[in-house]
């Protein structure tokens, strides 16, 4: 009998948050807000599924429920992918070591 | 149009480069770097998509014109947001991402041929069960978002909303949302998921209301997580690896902020989710109402003290973001350093409103980050120091929560702040903390109370100094 690719998925995902347990336990915590400033941008890739339904009309009508709701879900997913990434951007941007003059 | 093997190799390289967009937050050096990675990420994972679909007949000019509207808007609020309100700016794209996830599922749930689902009335059970958990988990999101934006704004009282049955009433939504989905798989009827989607909503906003205000890095890092959560639910149902990779790994990032943040506070996530700390319940009313002396000063005073010491240490909390005193702090900093004196300032880890929120207020503010440091980092430093400068924070130096079993904040780590030589408590007025007990650390012999505000206070001393 064949794996259901489920379970591949689900191997992945599993594994996924292990690596996120790992790698975010490393961040230092004076980079607490960038990182969660990050995250919202990168979870905002759920815009490919917006970017399928967006393109699930056909040249007839571009417009169904459907796409509709894709349409919304994509300027919502690209208002935190511009604003998540900028914002990390201009945070990061701050920290700055000391001076080493005098 | 690309294969969906090829196609699937790329989703997966958007997922490594996530993975190491976070990588680089262990440092800031390596951190700009490692959100160039992120921007990465995104490019790939969005240009395979239109690649794969590879049919621009229809609708592509929208979807380009849907980005770029949302992008500017997006830009604009990202240039524009005074560092100060960053716990608002969270909250509210969590909240968008919340209802992504939603109207991803609808669309899906409407056209479920377009993402090879099956057929309306006939959604594989799988998939359905999968984007029901992401519709409800996202709806959660979005509105129990709304009500934290709301709260951190100040358009909604920051004090929890409680009512009588609250709890079994959750219970009771909580576990018709689950006997919703499986009515769903069961029927396929939209009826059902029209109801699954507003009692989402419904249990997302009563979730948030009985929470107060300063257990917000709480609720923020735990809606972090639900934004993950949410998006690993749609990525299952699509079928993408980029999606499932992403969301564990915000789902687990927002998990373990929660942990840290219920660990700074000495309280369990349950406690916290439960609400209603720091209301006017029995905590504030049993403490005695005696009048005990306190020695309070002015700027010059406090401006005496600084002079003369040798080392200062800082003490922000929420109060130095709502007077907006960090540029004056670091001003003040300034003028302490020609005169040669150490100044470093401790951060508690639930000092501010999210996560992180003190550091980024002084990284903007131009303090170099390896002059902050950590509760743990610190700590043993505030018995050799001679000044300790507590600027808007109040519950986190309060010595109660190490003497006194009986207190509601005890066990919480706290900055041994009343170990210092000295300590200035700069503060409008001795009303008490969110966690409604009286600060032992205003009796002290010695502190010196400094009644004013933040940032005012702040700018008189730099002129005494």
């Amino acid at each position: 009998m064949e794996i259901d690719p489920l379970i591949f998925r689900l191997s992945i995902f599993i594994l996924s948050i292990f690596v996120g347990y790992y790698v975010v336990w490393s961040v230092t915590p004076s980079l607490h807000t960038p990182l969660m400033s990050v995250t919202n941008a990168i979870s905002s890739v759920i815009i490919v599924g917006a970017i399928i339904a967006g393109l699930s009309g056909n040249s007839q009508s571009i417009f169904n429920t459907s796409s509709v709701f894709g349409f919304l879900a994509i300027a919502l997913a690209a208002i935190n992918i511009f604003g998540g990434f900028l914002v990390t951007q201009r945070m990061l941007a701050m920290y700055k070591k000391k001076k080493k003059e005098k | 149009m690309i294969s969906p093997n090829l196609s699937a190799i790329f989703y997966l390289i958007s997922g490594v480069l996530f993975i190491l967009a976070l990588r680089g937050l262990s440092s800031p050096e390596t951190s700009r770097q490692g959100n160039l990675f992120g921007i990465l990420g995104m490019i790939i994972a969005v240009t395979v998509t239109f690649l794969s679909i590879g049919n621009f007949s229809s609708g592509f000019a929208f979807v380009i014109l849907f980005i770029l509207v949302g992008g500017t808007i997006g830009a604009f609020i990202a240039y524009k947001i005074p560092m100060t309100a960053m716990p608002e700016l969270v909250a509210g794209f969590h909240s968008l991402v919340g209802l992504a996830a939603v109207f991803v599922a609808i669309a899906a749930f409407l056209n479920p041929t377009a993402f090879n689902l099956g057929s309306p009335g006939n959604i594989k059970l799988g998939s359905l069960i999968e984007m029901s958990i992401g519709a409800a988990v996202g709806a959660i999101t979005f509105s129990g978002s709304i009500i934290a934006f709301l709260k951190l704004q100040g358009i909604m009282s920051g004090s929890p909303i409680i009512f009588k049955g609250q709890h079994p009433l959750n219970a009771i939504i909580l576990i018709s949302i689950i006997v919703l989905i499986y009515l769903l798989c069961l029927t396929q009827s939209s009826n059902l998921f029209w109801i699954l989607l507003a009692v989402s909503f419904l249990i997302g906003f009563l979730l948030i209301i009985p929470i107060g205000g300063a257990d917000m890095p709480v609720v923020i890092s735990m809606l972090n997580s639900y934004s993950g959560w949410a998006a690993a639910g749609i990525g299952f149902t699509l079928e993408n690896t980029a999606l499932i990779i992403t969301g564990a790994l915000v789902g687990s990032s927002g998990a373990i902020l929660s942990y840290i943040m219920c660990k700074g506070m000495n309280r369990s996530f349950f406690n916290v989710i439960l609400g209603g700390f720091g209301g006017t319940d029995e905590v504030s009313s049993k403490s005695s109402k005696e009048q005990r002396p306190v020695k309070s000063g002015n700027a010059d005073d406090a401006a005496f003290l600084m002079k003369n010491a040798s080392s200062v240490i800082i003490v922000p909390g929420y109060g130095m973001a709502v007077a907006q005193a960090q540029h004056a702090l670091r001003e003040m900093v300034d003028t302490l350093k020609k005169n040669d004196i150490k100044v470093s300032y401790a951060i508690h880890p639930v000092a501010g409103r999210m996560p992180g929120h003190m550091n980024v207020l002084l990284a903007e503010a131009n303090v170099p980050y390896d002059e902050v440091f950590e509760l743990e980092e610190i700590n043993n430093d505030f018995a050799n120091a001679d000044v300790a400068f507590v600027i808007g924070a109040n519950d986190v130096t309060n010595p109660v929560a190490k003497t006194d079993p009986q207190s509601p904040i005890y066990g919480m780590p706290v900055l041994d702040v009343e170990k210092c030589k000295s300590v200035l408590f700069v503060k409008r007025s001795l009303s008490p903390g969110y966690a409604g007990i009286d600060n032992d650390l205003f009796y002290k012999e010695n502190t010196l109370m400094l009644f004013a505000d933040a940032k005012k206070m702040t700018e008189d001393i730099t002129k005494n100094l």
